[in-house]
């Protein structure tokens, strides 16, 4: 990709990079071609990096005086809090880091859906996306069981019982995932195994992902092609680099402000009673970022309807490429769908508040509407909107100004091929 | 760039009251305190922490159990900080069970301060079964455990009254309006001159209620003050960087005709 040969200078490193081409991966690395006019909404791919990081880090040392034992667990994390140097910190970072790690990927969903990101030939590397937000909730959902307080136990019974929806086999499998009758030590031990492994699956997902987007290069807010390296592009290297870690530290602010001054205000106060199976919590509410899923699935009155509805609210985003039937990349141009864009975000937010509500009266009401919504504008407003939007005028290049008529995207870069 | 931070705040807030708010049953909303551990500079009023250990210690230790504190904590910095000799004296007051010793047997001696807080029943059950069947939790993360913190368990203490007519409670129950469903398990323990402070502060329901509610706040959040310190030193040093690191940005995209 990278268009001029890199060689390095010293006879030493041309005679490693000849046999394993790190240096040629990070002369790559530090050229990408990168759009010149992307916005702060790009900043949150690396802001996601430092975040997966960040969790590995603490999680690492976290499980050096984690104890994951039904009888121990709650009091290994009372002892990390407060007999390991430093321990209230790196705990704090790691519990509060997983909801700045949601933030950000929300962040950088949206993102994706507001500039057509998803869109022809980035489609893998949103799957991939997808892929990685399947597994960052798998992970922070086992996190949550560790400290085995009164909402991790409950969190745990109430998830895996969803499994015994399943016809027929579902019994079966939620006894397996227990490897008990209950949620119990069993199942925190595996828990435990688990969420040490999946934020490894991620990073390799991440590696995947950022590969994947190297081939087209980065979408931007014009949501056009465009020609590589050309007066378009800047090197990522320091152009990006130095954005990038300007809003990181940003992004670093507000989460040294949740760490320091209200660490436990994203959690729930049950989870520092230790957990007790026979005292059910009188609201078992999951942690925020799963709380929109949580009103679909109890949006429906019949438990299999409602778990098949949960988990096809997360696949509908799989197929979404071949939903959106607009050529127009970028919402900027789209008139029409920009309003159902953010719809669709006060719909989810919605969903998040009413997930937060028991499921009666007018929360029922509001979660069923917004369920509704929700498939509506993937299942409809998606593909009716991109062939009947007209769209607004596209600029041929990002430094050049507009021209009338093309609708194309693709046209813009033939054109541009020209130049 | 305000429009982006602008952006995010609203995302956070509406995230935070996502999370909030969830009012559950009959029970009135905790009397709001003007705690000095409160604020990001907030720190604990240390002759309070002395005084609430002495509440503690003199009333609710003999049903409540303290499993995760030990007496050194109580000299340590951000505490109560009682003098090493004084937390000697007090580990010392209590009878530890140790052992085995070389035949085997079990034996007990006086405390030292790296035990940990001696729980007044050997088990849960004992707890419960000792208080008509209602277990007292554990004090260790008490005002974490509790939505409303330090405010819902000072409200607690103070919060006992007469059932409204019409109100009948069983036996061992009492009525607390603070309480989920105002009925309450634990009998009021409090009454004016029940302690004989150290420092000669008068020892009314009001002033021990606040002392033990600071005690508790501290014992669930020992590393309080200095999460706040290092926390604002965080912040002031965060803030320095991302003002350098602007700078540079802009210099470095000045290079080209483009905006950041
Ligand atoms: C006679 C034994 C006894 C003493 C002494 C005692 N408690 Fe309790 N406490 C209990 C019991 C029993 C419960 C459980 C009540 C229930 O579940 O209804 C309880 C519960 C509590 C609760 C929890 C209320 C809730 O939200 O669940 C707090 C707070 C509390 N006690 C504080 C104190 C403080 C502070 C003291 C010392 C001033 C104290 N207790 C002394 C027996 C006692
Ligand atoms: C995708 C990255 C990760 C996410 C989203 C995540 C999320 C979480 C969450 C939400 C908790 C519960 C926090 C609490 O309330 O205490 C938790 C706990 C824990 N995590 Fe992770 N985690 C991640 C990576 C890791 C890694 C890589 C490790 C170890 C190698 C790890 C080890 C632990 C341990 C030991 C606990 C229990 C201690 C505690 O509760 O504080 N985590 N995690």
């Amino acid at each position: 990709m990278s268009e001029h040969e890199y060689v390095p200078k010293s006879k030493a490193a041309k005679w490693f990079n000849d046999r394993l081409p790190l240096l040629t991966l990070g002369a790559h690395l530090t050229d990408y071609p990168t759009p010149k006019n992307l916005n702060y909404w790009w900043t949150f791919g690396g802001i996601l990096t430092f975040c997966l990081i960040t969790q590995i880090v603490t999680g690492i040392v976290l499980a050096m005086h984690y104890v994951a034992h039904a009888d121990l667990a709650f009091g290994s994390v009372e002892h990390i809090m407060r007999n390991v140097n430093y321990g209230w910190l790196i705990r704090y970072i790691h519990s509060n880091g997983a909801s700045m790690f949601f933030l950000a990927v929300y962040i950088h969903i949206f993102r994706s859906l507001f500039y057509g990101s998803y869109k022809s030939p980035r489609e893998i590397i949103w799957i991939l996306g997808l892929l990685i937000y399947l597994l960052m909730m798998a992970a922070a959902f086992l996190g949550y069981v560790l400290p085995w307080g009164q909402m991790s136990f409950w969190g745990a019974t109430v998830i895996t019982n969803l499994f015994s929806a399943i016809p027929l086999v579902g019994e079966s499998i939620t006894t397996w995932l227990w490897g008990a009758y209950s949620v119990d030590n069993p199942t925190l031990n595996r828990f435990f195994s688990l969420h040490y492994l999946f934020p490894f699956l991620i990073l390799g997902l991440v590696v995947l992902h950022i590969w994947a987007l190297h081939i087209p290069g980065n979408n931007n807010p014009v949501g056009i092609d465009i020609k590589k390296p050309s007066k378009d592009t800047v090197p990522f290297h320091p152009y990006i680099t130095i954005k990038d870690a300007f809003a990181l530290l940003m992004f670093m602010i507000i989460f040294a402000g949740f760490v320091f001054f209200s660490p436990n205000i994203l959690g729930h106060s049950d989870n520092y009673i230790p957990a007790n199976p026979l005292v059910t919590p009188a609201h078992i509410v999951p942690e925020w970022y799963l709380l929109p899923f949580y009103a679909i699935l109890r949006s429906v009155p019949d438990k299999l309807g409602g778990v098949i509805l949960m988990f096809s609210a997360i696949f509908i985003l799989f197929v979404l490429p071949w939903l959106d039937t607009s050529k127009v990349r970028s919402a900027v141009f789209r008139p029409i769908y920009r309003q159902f864009f953010w719809i669709l975000v006060i719909d989810v937010l919605m969903l998040g508040y009413v997930g937060a509500m028991p499921a009666e009266g007018i929360y029922l009401v509001l979660a069923r509407v917004g369920t509704i919504y929700y498939f509506l504008h993937f299942i409809v407003v998606l593909p009716v909107v991109g062939l009947l939007e007209k769209t607004d005028p596209i600029p041929m290049s990002i430094s050049e100004p507009v021209i009338t008529g093309g609708a194309e995207p693709s046209l813009a870069r033939k054109l541009n091929e020209k130049v | 760039m305000k429009k982006f931070n602008i952006i995010i705040y609203k995302i956070i807030i509406t995230l935070l009251l996502t999370t909030g708010s969830l009012n559950s049953a009959e029970m009135t909303d905790p009397i709001k305190v003007d705690w000095s551990f409160k604020g990001i500079t907030g720190t604990f009023d240390r002759a309070s922490l002395q005084r609430g250990f002495q509440v503690y210690k003199e009333v609710c230790s003999s049903c409540h159990s303290m499993q995760y504190l030990s007496y050194r904590n109580l000299g340590e910095p951000g505490g109560p900080e009682f003098t090493e000799a004084e937390v000697k004296a007090i580990a010392a007051s209590f009878e530890v069970t140790d052992g085995p010793d070389n035949q085997g047997e079990m034996f007990t001696r006086p405390g030292r301060p790296s035990d940990m807080f001696v729980s007044p029943h050997p088990n849960k059950e004992a707890a419960a079964a000792a208080n008509g069947g209602a277990y007292p939790p554990d004090m260790s993360v008490l005002v974490k455990a509790r939505k409303g913190g330090a405010n819902y368990i000072y409200s607690v203490l103070v919060g006992y009254e007469d059932p409204p007519p019409g109100v009948t409670l069983d036996d061992g129950v009492y009525y607390n309006k603070y309480m989920i469903g105002n009925k309450i398990k634990m009998p009021n323990n409090l009454m004016d001159g029940l302690v004989e402070y150290a420092d000669g502060t008068e020892s009314t329901v009001d002033q021990m209620a606040k002392d033990v509610t600071t005690f508790l706040a501290w014992a669930a959040e020992p590393e309080l003050e200095e999460r706040h310190k290092t926390g604002v030193k965080v912040i002031i040093y965060l803030v320095l960087l991302t003002i350098l690191v602007y700078l540079s940005m802009k210099k470095i995209w000045s290079r080209i005709d483009s905006e950041v």
